[in-house]
C-alpha cells in the first residue's frame, strides 16, 4: 500500500512517543495501554501525520499528549462529536478517540450511542476501571451496587451498565473487550479495531491502582485468569479454564458452564461467531459471579459509514449541479430595477 | 386572462404604501398567500418588507384563536423598512383569525372575510358569543363578505376534486382578490402553481381557477368599488430578488466558504426558528457544504469544532436555548483558537418562551456567557438582507483571528424578508486562508504579529504533528503549562487578540444630522422601526440622528465619540436593556433604555413618541407596556 507523506524510513514506536512527561500515576493501567497502541501504530502503514487521537476529559483523556499525533484533548464526554466532525470531513485520517467510563458512559452518553449508531470508520478505546479517577475516587456507571467510595459512603445504589452490551445496543458494527496487561491480546485488539471499516469499540479493563485496585484481579491475576476469563475466537467453541476443560453451553435458550467430558462434547458447546449479532448479544450478558468475563470480539459486522455516505451526497451533488454562486443567488423569482 | 389591468367601470385610487395581512387556520395555507403576494408585489415594482406570524403548534385544533396563521407584508412606492405597524387591509379566513388581528386593523381599513367561515362552530370556536358580522362591532371598518368557499366550490365543481381539496383552494381565491384589488399581476403565481404541484395537474388546474375566480370575482362583483394602485418605488437598480434572514444567512456562509476555498460543516440540532439555515445548507452539497443533524446542540459544536480542526469553514446554528448548551465548546474553541462561527437565531425566551416569537435578550449571554475570562467577537444583522452581510463577515472574522465568532440575528429577520439586490460574486472580496505546512520555526500557538492569531495546521500536514485542548496553554509551545504568569499572559493575549478586531471594523454610518439633540442607537432587528422614526423625526424638523450597530464586540473604535456629540442617546431593544448596559459600561454615556419584551418587534409609533417625550424632556427609562398598559 502507498502511503502519501510517509517517510522512507519504515516508523518505530519512538515515532509515536511525544515530548511529554507521562503524568499517570505510577502503577496505573493506562502506560500499558499508551505502550500498546504506541506498538501497533507504526506497524498500520499510515503517515504519522494522519493520525488523530481526540479525547474527552479524565485520566484516560491525557493520551492524546503523549502519542506524536495529531490529537485534541477536548470538554467531558465530547470527544465522540469532534471526532464525528473531523472523519466526516476528512475520512482519509486515522482517528481516534480514548475515553473513559465516566467520559464515555455518564457525561457523553449521548455521543457514544450516536457514533456507533452512524459507524464512522473511528476507533474507540474505553478504559474501564468502574471508578472516577481524575477527580478521586466517586464512583462512575460501570461501579457495582453497593460500592463504597467517596461520594457513596454508604454503598452505591446505582444500577451499573455494560459498556459491550450498551454498545451491541447501539449498533456498534464492531465491539471488544481486552485487558490493560494483556499485552498481546491487547494489541491484536487494537490491531482488529483499526483494520475494521465503521466505528471500532473497544472496551479495556483497567485498574486504577489509587482508587479502585484490583476491580479486574480475577482477570489479571495468574491464580484466577484461566477460570475467570473467556477468550472469544471467531468459528471456536467457547472452552475457557486453566486445563481447557469448561465450556459455555445453551440449554433451553440460557447459557451455562459445563465440564467437558462425563458425555458432553465440544461439539455440544456455543461455537462464536462474529458475523452473528445475537449471539454477541447472549455473550455480552456473561460475567461473574456465575460466569468468566469474556474477552475478545464480540462482533465484527459490515455495515456503510456515515462519512462515505455524506461524501458519497456531497460529490453526486457535485456532479449534478456546478457549484455557481450566481446561480444560487439568482434563484427564485428575480426582478430587475432600472 | 387577468394580468393586472382592471376595469374600466369602477374607480383607480392611488396609494403610497399599504400594510396587508392574511390570517386564518394553520392549515389555510396564509403563509403561501401571503408569500405569493409578495412575489407578485416585487414583480410589480414596490419595496417591500414581510412577517410571517405562525403558532407555535404545527396543526393546533382547527379554528381556535391558538391555531391562526398569519403573514403580513408591507408594501409601497417609496422606501421600505418594516412589515408595517398598523394594517391598512386584514384578510381574516375565519372568526379566530379576525378576534386575534382585527386589534391592529387601522380605523377605516378594509377588513376582508369569508362569510361562510363564521359558522357557529367556528364562532364558538373562536369564543364568540355573537356574530361579529353582524352586531356592528365592525363598523369602523371597510367589511367585505365575500361567500369564498361557495365560490371556490362553484369554480372548481366539474373537476371531480374531494370537498376537502377545493376547501383548501380557498387561499388562493382570497389571493386573486387582493391582487385585484392592488392591481398586483397573478401570472407569477400561477407559473408558481405549475411547477409547485407538477406532479398532480388536478391541484395545477384547481388552484389557478380558484385564484382567477377570485380576481374575477372581485373585478365584476358589486362587492368592490374601488381598486387601489401602488406606483414602482423608486429602488437602486439591479437585479433582486426575495430574501429571509435564515435564507441569506446561509447564502453568506456558502459565498464565504467558496471565497475561502474550503468546505463548510454544519454542525446543527433542529430549533425554532434557526431549522431553516440547516435545510438551507443541506441542499447545497454541490458548493463542498457538509450538513450533519447532531443528536444534540452540543454534538452540533463539537461535531463544527472537530471539523475546524480538520480545516473546513466550520458552523453550527441554534436559537437561545441551544445557545446554553454550547457554551462550553465555544469556550473550547476559544482555547484552541480555531476558527467557529455560531449563529444565535434569538427567540422570546427565558426557557422554552415562545419558541416562534422574536426577541433580542441574548446579547449579555453572547457576550459573558461562558465561564472564565472568555472573550468572544459578536456581530449581529440589522435586515433580512443584511444577514448574507454579516454572516460573509463572521466567517472572516473568524478564520483571520481564528476565533469562535457569534452571530446573532433573530426570528424577526430569520422569517421576515425583503428585496435583496443580488451581488455579483466576483464583486465579493477573498478570504484568504493560509493552511500552515512549513516547519521551519513551528510552534503551535506562534502569533502572528498584527492579528495575534495562531497558525491553522490541519491534521494530516507532515511534520506539524501537535496537541491541542482545553487545558492552558504555554505561550508559544502550546503545551500544557500551569505556570501563574503565563496563565496571565494566555489570558491577556486571548483578549487583546479579539480587541484588536476594531481595526477591521468600518466606520460607524450615521443617518442624520452629525449633533444633535438625540441619537438613537440600536442594533439588531430593530433597524428597520428606529430607520422610519428617525426619518419621521426628521422630516418634522427634530435633529435625531441614528445609528445602528452590527459589531457588537468588539464595539466600533468611532462609537464612543459619536455619542458624546448628542444631548441624548436612546437604545430601544427588544430585551430588558442589555446593549444601553454595555453603552453605558464602557462610555461612562448616560444612554436612556427603551424596552419592549413582548415577543413582537417595535412598531414605528412606539419609537417615535418615545423619541419625542424625550425631546421633550423626559428621561426616565420606559418600556412600551407601561406606554400601553
Amino acid at each position: 500500500m502507498s502511503v502519501p507523506g510517509a517517510s522512507d524510513q519504515k516508523p518505530s514506536k519512538k515515532d509515536f512517543v511525544s515530548d511529554q512527561d507521562v503524568r499517570w500515576c505510577p502503577g496505573c493501567g493506562d502506560y500499558a495501554i499508551l505502550s500498546q497502541v504506541q506498538k501497533v501504530l507504526p506497524e498500520l502503514g499510515i503517515a504519522r501525520e494522519r493520525f488523530a487521537f481526540i479525547s474527552g476529559i479524565g485520566c484516560s483523556s491525557r493520551f492524546p499528549y503523549y502519542v506524536n499525533t495529531y490529537g485534541f484533548h477536548s470538554i467531558h464526554g465530547r470527544a465522540p462529536a469532534i471526532a464525528t466532525g473531523l472523519k466526516a470531513t476528512r475520512p482519509e485520517l486515522s482517528v481516534w478517540i480514548v475515553t473513559g467510563d465516566g467520559d464515555a458512559l455518564s457525561i457523553g452518553g449521548n455521543h457514544l450511542i450516536h457514533i456507533l449508531r452512524r459507524n464512522l470508520d473511528v476507533n474507540i478505546l474505553l478504559f474501564n476501571n468502574k471508578i472516577y479517577g481524575l477527580t478521586k475516587g466517586q464512583y462512575s456507571p460501570t461501579s457495582e451496587v453497593g460500592k463504597v467510595t467517596k461520594s457513596t459512603p454508604i454503598g452505591s445504589i446505582d444500577h451499573p451498565f455494560d459498556p459491550i452490551a450498551l454498545a451491541l445496543g447501539a449498533e456498534a458494527s464492531f465491539v471488544a473487550r481486552s485487558v490493560d496487561v494483556e499485552t498481546k491480546h491487547l494489541q491484536d485488539i487494537v490491531r482488529r479495531a483499526h483494520h475494521h471499516k465503521g466505528t471500532s469499540f473497544v472496551e479495556i479493563l483497567q485498574n486504577c491502582n489509587v482508587f479502585n485496585d484490583g476491580a479486574f484481579a480475577d482477570v489479571t491475576e495468574k491464580t484466577t485468569k484461566a477460570d475467570a476469563t473467556l477468550v472469544l475466537e471467531h468459528g471456536k467453541p467457547l472452552i475457557f479454564g486453566k486445563n481447557r476443560d469448561k465450556g459455555i453451553r445453551l440449554r433451553n435458550f440460557q447459557p451455562e458452564v459445563v465440564a467437558l467430558g462425563e458425555g458432553i462434547s465440544e461439539s455440544d458447546l456455543l461455537v462464536h461467531d462474529e458475523r452473528n449479532p445475537a449471539l454477541a448479544y447472549l455473550i455480552a450478558r456473561l460475567g461473574p459471579p456465575h460466569f468468566p468475563t469474556p474477552i475478545g470480539v464480540f462482533t465484527a459486522v459490515d455495515r456503510p459509514c456515515y462519512e462515505d455516505g455524506l461524501n458519497a451526497q456531497v460529490i453526486a451533488a457535485r456532479a449534478r449541479q456546478q457549484p455557481d454562486l450566481a446561480t444560487l443567488f439568482n434563484r427564485g423569482d428575480t426582478w430587475v430595477v432600472r | 386572462m387577468p394580468d393586472g389591468a382592471t376595469s374600466n367601470s369602477k374607480r383607480v385610487e392611488p396609494r403610497d404604501r399599504v400594510v396587508i395581512r392574511f390570517a386564518g387556520d394553520s392549515g389555510d395555507g396564509m403563509q403561501v398567500t401571503g408569500t405569493q403576494f409578495t412575489t407578485e408585489s416585487a414583480l410589480a415594482g414596490n419595496d417591500l418588507a414581510t412577517l410571517p406570524d405562525f403558532p407555535a403548534e404545527i396543526r393546533a385544533p382547527a379554528g381556535t384563536l391558538a391555531g391562526v396563521s398569519a403573514f403580513q407584508l408591507n408594501f409601497a412606492s417609496d422606501e421600505v423598512f418594516t412589515p408595517g405597524d398598523d394594517l391598512d387591509v386584514l384578510v381574516a379566513m375565519n372568526p379566530a383569525a379576525l378576534k386575534v388581528n382585527v386589534g391592529d386593523l387601522k380605523p377605516g381599513g378594509i377588513l376582508i372575510v369569508d362569510r361562510e367561515g363564521f359558522n357557529e362552530q367556528n364562532l364558538k370556536k373562536a369564543e364568540y358569543d355573537r356574530n361579529p358580522l353582524g352586531d356592528g362591532s365592525l363598523d369602523r371598518y371597510q367589511l367585505f363578505q365575500a361567500d369564498v368557499t361557495k365560490l371556490t366550490s362553484a369554480a372548481l365543481k366539474d373537476l371531480g376534486l374531494s370537498a376537502r381539496a377545493v376547501f383548501r383552494c380557498r387561499n388562493f381565491f382570497c389571493l386573486g382578490m387582493t391582487s385585484w384589488l392592488y392591481h398586483r399581476p397573478i401570472g407569477p403565481s400561477e407559473s408558481w402553481l405549475s411547477d409547485k404541484f407538477k406532479k398532480t395537474p388536478e391541484l395545477v388546474e384547481a388552484n389557478i381557477r380558484a385564484l382567477r375566480a377570485g380576481y374575477n370575482f372581485a373585478e365584476n362583483s358589486e362587492l368592490f368599488a374601488v381598486s387601489y394602485e401602488i406606483r414602482p418605488a423608486t429602488i437602486a437598480p439591479g437585479k433582486y430578488r426575495n430574501i429571509t434572514g435564515n435564507a441569506a444567512t446561509a447564502l453568506g456562509f456558502v459565498a464565504a466558504a467558496r471565497k475561502a476555498g474550503r468546505p463548510i460543516f454544519l454542525g446543527s440540532y433542529p430549533i425554532t426558528p434557526a431549522s431553516d439555515i440547516l435545510h438551507e445548507l443541506s441542499g447545497l452539497k454541490q458548493f463542498d457544504v457538509y450538513t450533519f443533524q447532531a443528536e444534540d446542540e452540543i454534538a452540533g459544536i463539537g461535531a463544527a469544532l472537530g471539523a475546524a480542526f480538520g480545516g473546513a469553514i466550520a458552523i453550527t446554528t441554534t436559537s437561545g436555548p441551544g445557545m446554553n448548551l454550547k457554551a462550553e465548546t465555544m469556550g473550547l474553541a476559544l482555547a484552541v483558537e480555531l476558527p467557529l462561527i455560531i449563529t444565535d437565531i434569538q427567540r422570546a425566551g427565558p426557557s422554552t418562551g415562545m419558541p416562534t416569537t422574536t426577541e433580542q435578550a441574548d446579547l449579555l449571554m453572547a457576550m459573558y456567557g461562558r465561564h472564565g475570562e472568555a472573550p468572544v467577537p459578536i456581530l449581529a444583522a440589522a435586515t433580512p438582507a443584511d444577514c448574507f452581510a454579516m454572516a460573509f463577515e463572521a466567517v472572516r472574522i473568524a478564520v483571520r483571528y481564528m476565533t469562535p465568532v457569534i452571530l446573532l440575528t433573530d426570528g424577526y429577520l430569520a422569517n421576515g424578508a425583503e428585496p435583496w439586490l443580488i451581488p455579483d460574486p466576483a464583486s465579493l472580496p477573498d478570504i484568504p486562508v493560509q493552511l500552515r505546512t512549513d516547519p521551519n520555526g513551528f510552534f503551535p500557538y506562534l502569533r502572528d504579529q498584527v492579528t495575534l492569531s495562531r497558525p491553522w495546521v490541519v491534521p494530516g500536514t507532515p511534520a506539524l504533528e501537535h496537541r491541542i485542548g482545553g487545558l492552558e496553554k504555554e505561550y508559544l509551545t502550546g503545551n500544557v503549562s500551569y505556570a501563574p504568569m503565563n496563565h496571565e499572559q494566555m489570558i491577556r493575549v486571548r483578549a487583546r487578540k479579539i480587541a484588536g478586531i476594531v481595526r477591521d471594523i468600518p466606520p460607524t454610518e450615521v443617518l442624520g444630522p452629525e449633533t444633535g439633540d438625540l441619537l438613537v442607537l440600536g442594533w439588531g432587528s430593530t433597524f428597520g422601526a428606529i430607520t422610519q422614526a428617525v426619518r419621521e423625526l426628521g422630516a418634522a424638523g427634530h435633529r435625531v440622528a441614528q445609528a445602528h450597530l452590527r459589531y457588537l464586540n468588539p464595539l466600533p473604535p468611532d462609537l464612543g465619540s459619536i455619542l458624546r456629540r448628542y444631548r441624548t442617546v436612546l437604545v430601544p431593544e427588544m430585551n430588558l436593556g442589555q446593549l444601553v448596559r454595555l453603552i453605558r459600561a464602557e462610555y461612562l454615556v448616560d444612554a436612556v433604555g427603551f424596552n419592549k419584551i413582548q415577543g413582537r418587534p417595535f412598531k414605528v409609533s412606539e419609537i417615535v413618541s418615545r423619541c419625542l417625550r424625550l425631546l421633550n424632556g423626559t428621561t426616565l427609562e420606559e418600556s412600551v407596556t407601561e406606554e400601553h398598559p
